[in-house]
């Protein structure tokens, strides 16, 4: 589905990312784990071209998205992408935040859209916040509302950039049973993340990066219990 | 009133002595009242509150125009660089150079007589001239204003698949417009009072007024005060007028 060839990615002279081969199958869960500086957030936004890649080639469904002549955001509405800081837009309604993008992307009309943000809301159990704004939310709530605007786009994959990382420790749970649902569903996922437990849950595959390589992957059991090279054992000594 | 003034007036010019009162009266009523010169003052005070107004809509559509432009070059992808776009930065760059690195009064003086010398219509050139000058400020200022906001706000946007204008449209830019608002009313106060420069080409607006009736009186203290609390006042209500609709902005966020 996607696939990643050669993927070099530096700003200035510091080289973030070298040499990134890797293949994502529909249906994946891959998790993304390693200690920070390592370039897992950096591998994540090269997918949907916020960071543009320095070399290598990245294909979604046969085509070439790094190649300048591709519609960029065609592409990125086959991609959902939640953030780590929500991004939630301040200045709309929570419907707005979830409509715009379908409605100006022409997928839906208004009614259409409409409907469909409200089923989505119902189920994350946020439809009674439709005219809220996201000022008035909680941090969890932000979240899951977010994972809502991405679904909205009726996207093939979705990117999770760190989602629990900027949550209070009592939020966390609301937003990884969404994405434990999402993902019982059937849905594609990337995740880059801190919380070892949903990785080991409901990754079907672990990646653990270092130093801008991927230097080992497996299932979670293997990444877990059996970690090879010493880099991981230090790293999972340290967060487990 | 005008019988006290006449006798008071000839009192004054043969020397007589005068107590303060009948001073001030005189001179008040020669200033403002006499051959209804108050109605000069009230011409003045609505070709300031044109040249303004018309001011105001050049420079905010130059100011967004510009800054946009300028905002949309400096955040062009690595490698995707749009050379038009890149030549288009460059002019807008010296025109913001230009404007903001030469004075009001000399651009003013150019425009009237060398550029427009063969015009008649001095407002409509102090006005445009206004224009231009309040865009290059406008458009640093939204500038500004459009680098403020998270960039979270676009990346969020564009990771939707919205078009960049799109975003800037109608995430980026509301945001911005918010926050930038009181120093954009901070532009237009100085606009405002920087009307009272367009008479150096000919433009009837206040200073015009009272500048004419201080050569026919000989006496500048009244007309100059006058015109002097005219603007305060007209900035007075502007200022209120700008907190009304800051307020109501703020209350579409309820926080």
């Amino acid at each position: 589905m996607i696939d990643v060839k050669g993927l070099y990615k530096s700003f200035g002279d510091h080289e973030v990312l070298r040499d990134i081969n890797e293949h994502i199958y529909p249906g994946d869960k891959m998790v993304i784990i390693g200690p920070s500086g390592s370039g897992k957030s950096t591998f994540l936004r090269c997918l949907n071209l916020l960071e543009t890649p320095t070399a290598g080639t990245i294909t979604l469904d046969g085509q070439v998205i790094t190649d300048p002549k591709t519609d960029i955001d065609k592409v990125r509405r086959k991609m959902g992408m939640v953030f780590q800081h929500f991004n939630l837009f301040p200045n709309m309604t929570i419907r707005k935040n979830v409509t715009l993008a379908p409605v100006r992307t022409g997928l839906m009309k208004q009614a259409e859209a409409d409907e469909t943000a409200m089923a989505l809301l119902k189920r994350v159990g946020l439809e009674d916040k439709a005219e809220a704004y996201p000022a008035q939310l909680s941090g969890g709530q932000k979240q899951r509302i977010a994972i809502v605007r991405a679904l909205a786009m009726k996207p093939e994959v979705m990117l999770f950039d760190e989602p629990t990382s900027a949550l209070d420790p009592e939020m966390v749970g609301e937003v990884l049973e969404v994405m434990k649902e999402l993902a019982q569903e059937g849905m594609t996922m990337v995740v880059v993340t801190h919380e070892m437990g949903f990785a080991r849950e409901v990754g079907n595959r672990v990646l653990f990066m270092a130093d801008g390589v991927v230097m080992e992957q497996g299932s979670p059991e293997e990444i877990f219990s059996a970690p090879k090279s010493p880099r991981l054992q230090d790293f999972l000594s340290k967060v487990l | 009133m005008a019988e006290l003034y006449a006798q008071w007036r000839a009192m004054m010019l043969s020397g007589e002595a005068m107590s303060l009162w009948q001073s001030f009266y005189v001179r008040f009523y020669q200033a403002f009242i006499e051959a209804d010169r108050w109605k000069q003052y009230l011409g003045g005070m609505v070709t300031t509150l044109y040249t303004t107004a018309m001011a105001l809509v050049i420079g905010i559509l130059i100011g967004v125009i510009v800054a946009v432009i300028r905002t949309a070059h400096d955040q062009q992808r690595p490698g995707h660089r749009n050379p038009v776009l890149g030549v288009v930065n460059f002019i807008l760059k010296i025109y913001v150079t230009v404007i903001r690195g030469t004075p009001m009064m000399v651009q003013l003086l150019i425009m009237g007589m060398v550029i427009f010398a063969s015009s008649r219509n001095f407002t409509l050139v102090g006005a445009l001239t206004l224009g231009i000058n309040s865009g290059a400020y406008v458009s640093e200022i939204i500038r500004g204003g459009l680098m403020a906001v998270d960039a979270g706000q676009m990346e969020a946007g564009r990771s939707l698949g919205l078009h960049y204008i799109d975003t800037m449209r109608f995430i980026v830019i509301p945001q911005a417009v918010k926050a930038i608002l009181p120093s954009l009313g901070n532009e237009f106060i100085v606009l405002l009072k920087d009307t009272s420069l367009i008479n150096v080409i000919g433009g009837k607006e206040m200073l015009y007024a009272a500048q004419g009736i201080i050569s026919r009186t000989y006496e500048a203290m009244y007309p100059l005060l006058g015109i002097a609390l005219l603007y305060l006042i007209l900035v007075m209500i502007f200022s209120w007028l700008l907190g009304r609709f800051e307020r109501r902005l703020r209350q579409s966020d309820r926080r």
